[in-house]
């Protein structure tokens, strides 16, 4: 018998196994399964348990045409980034592993001491990104460093992409490891181009981390594990925003997902000013951008998202005393795993999300300072410009789960306490409940129309709460509770 | 091939002379990372670091160059650079002070050479040309460099 072609999307995550099958041709979601992620036994017996979850929901398992995987397992893509000057080569290298999905662990500059290379042994990475110098330029760090690596007892692969005429030196210091050489992420003072290394990291990941996670121990259930899952959930952004071939995307937008252990923003957008006359300045934006917030995490960190927001804030959010959300964030500090469930503890999640979510696109976005100079005030930007953006996509189980995720992203939006930061001005609010985003950059890669026709058909627009259409109503029934 | 880096000093807005003489070297065969307008001290001093810069070129117009370049030569032994040419032209102070005052004063502060305002560009690149001829060994490393 000969059914529609269908796609098992695979989420290798830190604690759970996600699937996602989907009916390419109907554009729409069969199923979803779950188990546990057993990546550190064996990962089969978790991807078994999402199988029969989702069996169960689908009564019989179709025969996929494709069953594409990402992973965040097994503590994700672990990687130490080298770079030379802080604010120049080591923060294009820092965007480049960011923008392969990578969790950075460690990020240095300038010329690696020994008690650098002993932390980067000890950080134990599973990609290390070696960069410095423009291409032509500063060529005596990169290979102290790379001497330095050398003659340590790291020996995870090792991307090297600083200065080229520097690199076949560099690679013979790193003799014994894998080393992919690829172009350079700086070439030119200023220039960036972190995609080529952005690809190398993830053939890497493919070729060498999904084997040594011992991901591919479930290989009998897949056809192949593409990126982190990061990198997937970018890919579903990027997808949305530009479209493919035939078919419109949203334009410009921007990806909250605050999750347990970081809070990620993803935006797809040039960034330019949208002002005539100002000046950008610093390292140039990369269109699709990616920041994770480690200190912003809803379940890992939740005590450090109120030390930057503010215990009474925090108190005054969730409408609960002070003594009481520190007595909460004890217990989160003492199960991470806990989810809320009493009617306080989801008030202070629902604080928490919030201010995770304002901190992180805060950082995200750029600003705006004026500076005077003789024949006037000059008007300079910093960062991504992204007052313009159409979008602003909600994911990750904070999110989906709270009672208000309309709240939680109108934190994501320009507003007057912050005037200098340039978020996203009035863009649509939509919701990603489905947790499609990653299945649809991972689908994208074989079926881009199917895949954006099926992101675009479930992103939730986000209603104002019942009885309320609009931002000034909205703000009325704030002020007057 | 030699590298220039090039840019008019903190909060000066000025940028077309600066633009000239950033075409202008280019055009003479150095390899120019021009930092255009509104370019803070230590950026200058991050761009040549990064790029093995033989030579940082501050102009400053809007008369405030003094304070603006007040340790400049401290940043560049601080960064590591210890050897590199540093040269600054423009309107560099304000008011009726002799040339030979300033260029003194700027020459104390660690900078090879001072350009009065009205310096032709040619006078610049023979400059460089003495100044890099003088760092003999080095010019014949450069040469062997492919990039």
């Amino acid at each position: 018998m000969v059914s529609d072609p269908t796609a098992l999307l695979i989420d290798f995550g830190s604690t759970y196994t996600k699937l996602r099958a989907i009916d390419i041709g109907g554009r729409r979601v069969l199923g979803t399964g779950q188990g546990p992620s057993t990546v550190t036994t064996d990962i089969t017996i978790g991807m078994k348990a999402a199988l029969g979850d989702l069996e169960r929901h689908l009564g019989r398992l179709p025969r996929f045409k494709y069953r594409l995987a990402s992973s965040s397992a097994a503590g994700g893509l672990r990687m130490v980034t080298v770079g030379l000057v802080r604010e120049l080569t080591a923060e294009a290298a820092r965007r480049a592993a960011l923008g392969a999905g990578a969790r950075l662990v460690g990020t240095f500059a300038y010329r690696l001491t020994n008690a650098d290379v002993e932390r980067i042994v000890s950080l134990a990475p599973d990609i290390l990104l070696l960069a410095g110098g423009t291409d032509g330029g500063n060529s005596e760090v990169i290979l102290h460093n790379a001497a330095a690596l050398g003659r340590s007892a790291l020996h995870c692969p090792v991307v090297l992409a600083g200065n080229r005429n520097a690199s076949d030196a560099a690679a013979a210091f790193l003799a014994g490891r894998e080393v992919i050489r690829c172009d350079n992420v700086m070439p030119e003072f200023n220039v960036l181009d972190i995609e080529p290394a952005r690809a190398a990291i993830r053939r890497v990941f493919i070729d060498r981390i999904v084997h040594a996670k011992g991901i591919d121990r479930a290989q009998a259930e897949f056809d192949q594990v593409l990126m982190p899952t990061p990198a997937a959930v970018m890919e579903g952004a990027r997808l949305v925003a530009d479209g493919c071939a035939g078919i419109a995307g949203l334009g410009p937008l921007l990806v909250v997902d605050p999750g347990g252990a970081t809070t990620d923003v993803h935006s797809v957008a040039d960034g330019e000013p949208s002002v005539a006359g100002v000046i950008p300045q610093g390292l140039p934006e990369p269109r699709i951008k990616r920041t994770v917030e480690g200190d912003l995490g809803m379940r890992h960190n939740a005590a450090t998202i109120v030390d930057s927001t503010g215990l009474d804030a925090i108190a005054a959010g969730a409408g609960l005393t002070p003594a009481r959300v520190s007595e909460l964030l004890n217990a989160i500090a003492r199960d991470v795993e806990r989810l809320p469930a009493t009617a306080d503890e989801i008030a202070l999640d629902q604080a928490l999300v919030c201010a995770a979510v304002r901190q992180a696109v805060l950082r995200h976005c750029g600003t705006i300072s004026t500076v005077y100079t003789a024949v006037g005030p000059a008007t300079v930007q910093h960062g991504k410009d992204l007052s313009q953006a159409g979008t602003v996509i909600g994911t990750g189980g904070a999110l989906v789960h709270s009672r208000d995720p309309r709240a939680v992203l109108q934190m994501a939006l320009a507003s007057a306490d912050e005037p200098l930061s340039l978020r996203p001005r009035r863009p649509r609010l939509l919701l990603d409940r489905e947790y499609l985003l990653y299945a649809c950059g991972l689908l994208g890669s074989v079926e881009p129309q199917a895949a954006l026709e099926l992101a675009l058909a479930h992103l939730e627009p986000i209603r104002h709460p019942a009885g309320h259409s609009d931002n000034e109503t909205h703000h009325e029934r704030t002020s007057t509770a | 091939m030699k590298v220039l880096v090039t840019g008019v000093i903190g909060s000066d807005t000025h940028i077309v002379g600066n633009r000239i003489l950033s075409m202008a070297l280019e055009k003479a065969g150095y390899k120019v990372i021009a930092l255009g307008a509104l370019t803070p001290a230590e950026d200058f001093i991050k761009a040549a670091v990064e790029t093995n810069a033989d030579a940082i070129m501050v102009s400053s117009l809007y008369g405030q160059g003094e304070l603006d370049c007040r340790g400049f030569r401290d940043l560049c032994i601080e960064a590591g650079l210890d050897d590199i040419l540093l040269y600054v032209g423009g309107n560099l102070v304000v008011g009726k002070t002799p040339w030979p005052v300033v260029e003194k004063r700027f020459l104390d502060m660690g900078f090879d050479r001072a350009a009065p305002p009205g310096t032709r560009i040619e006078t610049v690149i023979e400059w460089l040309d003495r100044d890099f001829g003088a760092m003999g060994s080095d010019a014949i490393e450069s040469q062997a460099d492919p990039g």
